[in-house]
């Protein structure tokens, strides 16, 4: 059964990859879908088998791999109950966004091309969750960029579009280089990359005396970049190097600039992608690997520190976007953000159980935004938009839900709301109580960028679906209903969007955590979060509501009541908003720092280094010589006697004089 | 069948069909096209014949097999061949690569037909006997016959400044060899005999063992090539027909890696473990600094020229990293980038064909009429880029591994290659394929011929097939690698005590 959930996507891939031109559209999308839909009902077949027995993890081995001195790897899906619960997200969501593609990429004439690479897609992706060895999650790693890759450059014929492909390809190169390090560095300090191995000898490799964050001492036992470090110090550094990966797969500050020029992509890939799976992948990894980060205080805390930037930077960029995909990009590299705060204050449940949900909410609201977009003749400006709740009424409501989830509405100290008001709850919960030194800087953060969610989400819904229409006539003439092949998916998403976390919230952060969880997700004896988590004072628990409640109202004050006060902000206040705007000018300073340095770099080497040092002196500059010698050794023969005769003379005095000396 | 000198029959085969197209001339089609089939049956037979050689390879022995040995000249010089886990696979990547070359020059190739193939044959028999000689006259002889038949092939059928390029070519490599000859001599004068597995088990003084290191470092840095002896490959590969380019890539750069791993590692040791920084630091420019240079190119050739420097400094890395992954890397990333590279090399030739122009500027949106073409040109870009799942990705990151095992400065400043390669290879596809089909003269530009798909195709797949299952190269290469590092370490380690006492 485990095969055919991972295999089968990449079936559908091999067969409309390889034959789509003759298959068909029709044929592709169906094959891909069905062969999707397939692997999706499974995974909730595996979720229940595993997530609710007794079983704890178990390997199924598929080929030999990379076996080469110490290195001895195997394909191979290794199953618990992270994999399973990140199976259900992946193959949801991607089944969903295939079903819903069949209606928005309706026109498109490479359809076969687009299910193929979703396909593909979803089976890297699904190699990465059920990785047993870290070269096998390098695998899926690279290969979901790759097909990110692909999809964003799916239009091939836009300029931006293929700017984005490589953009996101060269950032995510610049995390994966962090993590290539960290896992040479694990396999120098465990002597393997295989995952069994690395967790039997992580619990006891940090020696026990040592306490939690050792002093200096112990032998040392890597020596990374001339220091040597010793056990502590060596996983510390480990972890970092692997959370540069996590850094870029995830969007995190300050490798997040690739995420909001993905849109460029088609807008299910958007939703698929770059919102509920593969940006989620640097949450799976760290959860994955929290053997080794429980192990060093000082990775998690600059994890949290991280996530909490992140989540409140793009947060703040959010406010101001026009794009509708844009502010929703943003929304889900802040989301992301606080599921790294979580990460890093150990509570690990609340992470995943916040990915879990946001899979659910994010989706509903790209293919939401998909179902706009679609409506308005492919505008994405949403000044350009307006009025349009009574023409496609259920696209409408599903937003709202979609936001209601996001913005975790939901009444406080019961177990009655959305699914985000039990996720990012608990995330800002757990970010109060946490221990590590940054955790109360980032609650406090997390509790702003609450709010400026909640702001940021209804502008959209209100931008819009309210007021008067923007758009032209002739757009607005056009406006209709998506087709039901791109409402059911909506549908379903909602539901979850609504009911996944009152129904899950036990399972992933409550009473049941011990026995859904299992081995999967390793925390120290020490760590309390989740007992604390739930004694938090009555205030920390209404914060996250009164923050959504302050958005709310700022937002329906500016875009309801008196759209003009926006307008009159931002000129009054031009350079923080053109600071926001531009998006913290992060994109304009790498230009300058990164890409035109290594441009010009690159000249230089070239045509100096290369043309005028090492031909220069070297095979050029020998063959001028060369032809410079035979030349003036062809100017002295001249063919004049006496010029010779002179020379002879000159020659003879010479040889005497030598000879008497 | 045991007693059969296979190794003999691979390497001489090819001078076979030598003298079958001596007999037919070129002056009429007919004449051209019996030359060009009976070319390319003699190098798929020779291909065939080959394979013999890796199935009747025995996994489990350390040291050669298939040995023959004859009396040749006097002074103990024999005729002395065979292969172990090192060598045995460049053999088959030769014969495999070679049916491809002959299939790509089919149509390119119109003047003096019959030299060409000529060339093509003999400078393959060389190539072979390269990998196969255990005796060191007999190698000189092979490795620098081999320039004669190459300097003739970019001198002759290549673009427009192939003088100036074969001559550098031929000069700089001279100039190693000279002194390899040198050392070869003092090597026999030391130690009584040219046989190498002799030479292998005989322990050289440590301080002759520097000059001969330094020597042997000259003749294969140039080959593979090295920064800062790099800059005739460029001009090489520019201006090669592109069979020629195929073979400068795809074999002739890893003569070099070769010549490391069968001399300066295993009969200099100790001096290699002292230049072994000198040669982590010169890796690690190339890496770095040939990456920048390739972003820059404007010249589709040059630009994967320099790739291709780039992708040889991981394989010095992994060498000189003296550890079982390192070396294995290196010799996995020698056979994956012969694919790569060389299946890159076609993909240029495949559309140089059709424009006869290599600036990148000419191309845009070939994705539009050539489908076939960008996806198979896609799926090589991501193997140049070291993407998993192709075989570019094992060798960059066993090296890488096994670099970091011996010093992380050098796997740290390597890895950034991964960045920098991205960037170069993507650069380099979107503005060759994507975009939108503007340009007229591309307008009428055909998707990939029969012949073409027979060359590209079967890389294809070798290059996923490496990728996903990379088990046979490791498992014929796994013994002789553990020998020799197992020596070699010994050796450093022994001197390092005596020096201690």
């Amino acid at each position: 059964m485990y095969q055919a959930i991972v295999f089968l996507p990449l079936i559908g891939f091999l067969i409309v990859g390889l034959f789509g031109t003759s298959l068909g559209a029709k044929a592709s999308e169906y094959i891909t879908s069905g062969l999707l839909v397939i692997s999706a009902v499974l995974s909730w077949v595996a979720f229940f088998s595993v997530g609710f027995s007794e079983t704890e993890v178990f390997t199924v081995p598929v080929l030999r791999w990379i076996q080469s001195g110490g290195i001895d790897t195997a394909w191979a899906l290794r199953i618990d109950t992270l994999t399973v619960v990140m199976l259900v997200v992946v193959n949801t969501v991607s089944a969903l966004v295939h079903i819903y593609s069949i209606g928005y990429m309706h026109h498109d004439p490479n359809r076969p091309r687009f299910f193929a690479y979703l396909s593909l897609f979803t089976f890297a992706m699904l190699m990465l969750v059920t990785s047993d060895n870290l070269i096998q999650m390098f695998f899926g790693w690279e290969g979901v960029g790759l097909a990110s890759y692909l999809l964003i450059g799916f239009w091939y014929k836009k300029p931006s579009a293929n700017a984005a492909a490589i953009k996101a390809f060269v950032v995510n190169r610049v995390g994966d280089f962090g993590f290539a390090l960290g896992i040479f560095g694990v396999f120098v300090l465990f002597g393997s990359v295989n995952l069994g191995t690395i967790f039997a000898n992580a619990a006891s490799f940090v020696p026990a005396e040592h306490g939690a964050e050792a002093a200096a001492g112990g032998e040392a036992v890597l020596n990374f970049l001339g220091y040597a470090l010793d056990k502590q110090a060596a996983i510390t550094v480990v972890c970092l190097l692997l959370f540069m990966g996590a850094m870029g797969k995830s969007a995190q500050v300050p490798l997040h600039t690739w995420l909001p020029d993905a849109m460029e992509g088609p807008t299910p890939v958007s939703a698929l992608i770059h919102a509920a799976t593969m940006v989620t992948a640097g949450v799976f990894m760290l959860a994955r690997l929290s053997p080794l980060f429980e192990l060093s205080h000082t990775a998690l805390l600059v994890v949290t520190f991280v996530g909490a930037i992140t989540a409140f930077f793009a947060a703040t960029v959010g406010l101001v976007q026009n794009d509708i995909k844009r502010v929703i990009a943003y929304s889900t590299c802040s989301q992301l953000g606080y599921m790294f705060v979580a990460l890093g204050v150990g509570a690990y449940g609340a992470a995943i159980f916040h990915l879990f949900t946001h899979a659910f909410f994010k989706a509903l609201l790209f293919l939401g935004s998909g179902s706009v977009i679609h409506a308005v003749s492919d505008e994405q400006d949403m000044r350009r938009m307006g009025g349009l709740r009574k023409l496609i009424p259920t696209t409408y409501w599903m937003m709202v839900i979609g936001t209601l989830a996001l913005t975790g509405v939901g009444i406080p100290v019961t177990v009655i709301g959305t699914a985000g008001f039990f996720s990012k709850d608990a995330i800002i919960e757990s970010a109060f109580v946490g221990h590590n030194a940054v955790a109360g800087f980032a609650f406090i953060l997390l509790v702003v960028a609450a709010c400026f969610t909640s702001f940021y989400s209804w502008r959209l819904i209100f931008m819009t679906f309210h007021g008067k229409p923007r758009a032209s006539h002739e757009v607005m003439h056009h406006v209709h209903e998506s087709p039901p092949v791109m409402l059911v998916p909506l549908f379903i998403l909602a539901a979850g969007a609504l009911f996944a976390g009152f129904l899950f919230h036990d399972q992933f952060i409550g009473e049941a955590y011990g026995e859904f969880w299992k081995a999967s997700l390793f925390t120290l004896p020490d760590n309390h979060i989740l007992h604390d988590m739930h004694g938090v004072p009555l205030w920390v628990k209404l914060s996250p509501f009164v923050a959504m409640l302050i958005g709310l109202l700022f937002a329906w004050q500016f875009y309801i009541r008196s759209p003009e006060t926006p307008k009159q902000l931002a000129a009054q206040h031009r350079g923080l908003y053109a600071f926001l705007l531009n998006k913290w000018y992060f994109d304009e300073l790498y230009d300058f720092l990164f890409v035109r340095a290594a441009k010009r770099l690159g000249h230089f080497l070239w045509k100096t280094g290369d043309g005028r040092i090492i031909d220069g002196l070297g095979p050029d500059g020998i063959s001028a010589r060369v032809v410079d010698v035979t030349n003036r050794v062809v100017k002295l023969q001249s063919g004049y006697l006496y010029h010779y005769a002179f020379a002879m003379l000159i020659g003879v005095a010479a040889l005497v004089t030598w000879m008497m000396l | 069948m045991t007693d059969w000198p296979i190794l003999s029959t691979v390497t001489f085969l090819p001078l076979v069909g030598v003298l079958l197209i001596l007999l037919i001339g070129d002056d009429n089609e007919n004449g051209r096209r019996n030359i060009r089939s009976i070319t390319l049956l003699t190098t798929v037979v020779t291909f065939v014949v080959s394979l013999f050689v890796w199935i009747g390879f025995d996994n489990s022995q350390a040291g050669f097999q298939m040995v023959e040995k004859h009396e040749w000249l006097d002074s103990g010089i024999s005729y002395h061949m065979g292969v172990d886990g090192i060598s045995m696979l460049f053999v088959i990547l030769t014969t495999f690569l070679m049916p491809l070359c002959i299939l790509a020059s089919w149509e390119s190739i119109q003047k003096s037909v019959k030299a060409y193939m000529i060339a093509f044959l003999l400078l393959e028999t060389l190539m072979i006997g390269v990998f196969c000689a255990l005796d060191i006259v007999l190698f000189y002889v092979f490795f620098e016959a081999g320039l004669i038949p190459m300097f003739i092939i970019i001198g002759v059928w290549g673009g427009k400044r192939r003088v100036y390029a074969s001559f550098k070519f031929f000069l700089y490599t001279l100039l190693g060899s000279v002194l390899m000859l040198l050392a070869m001599m003092a090597m026999f004068w030391q130690s009584g005999t040219t046989d190498i597995p002799t030479l292998l088990t005989h322990a050289f003084p440590a301080s002759m063992q520097t000059w001969l290191w330094l020597a042997f470092f000259a003749s294969f840095a140039v080959k593979m090539p090295m920064w800062p002896v790099h800059t005739w490959l460029p001009d090489a590969h520019v201006e090669a027909p592109t069979a020629g380019s195929v073979i400068l890539a795809g074999i002739l750069l890893k003569m070099g890696g070769y010549g490391f791993l069968r001399f300066s590692l295993p009969m200099f040791p100790i001096a290699s473990d002292m230049f072994a920084p000198m040669v982590f630091a010169l890796s690690v420019v190339a890496i770095i600094y040939t990456s920048l240079v390739a972003l820059m190119q404007e010249d589709m050739k040059k630009l994967i020229a320099y790739s291709s420097v780039a992708h040889m400094g991981y394989v010095t890395m992994g060498i000189f990293a003296v550890n079982a992954e390192g070396i294995q890397g290196a010799i996995f990333q020698m056979l994956s980038h012969g694919l790569v590279s060389s299946a890159l090399f076609l993909c240029v030739g495949v559309i140089y064909d059709r424009l006869h122009t290599r600036e990148i500027d000419a191309y845009g949106g070939l994705v539009n009429n050539m489908p076939k073409y960008a996806v198979a040109f896609l799926i090589f870009t991501m193997a140049n880029v070291g993407l998993p799942g192709t075989s570019g990705f094992v060798g960059e990151f066993l090296t890488l591994l096994g670099a970091f095992k011996a010093n992380t400065w050098v796997a740290f400043f390597a890895t950034t290659g991964v960045i920098l390669s991205a960037a170069y290879a993507l650069w380099l596809y979107r503005r060759v394929v994507f975009g939108t089909l503007t340009k007229d003269s591309l307008k009428g530009m055909l998707d990939l011929s029969g012949r073409e798909k027979a060359i590209l195709y079967p890389l294809v797949v070798l290059t996923i097939f490496f990728g996903v299952y990379p088990a046979p190269v490791f498992d014929a290469t796994a013994q002789s690698v553990k020998a020799l590092v197992t020596n070699v370490t010994a050796s450093i380690n022994a001197a390092q005590t005596a020096a201690a006492n």
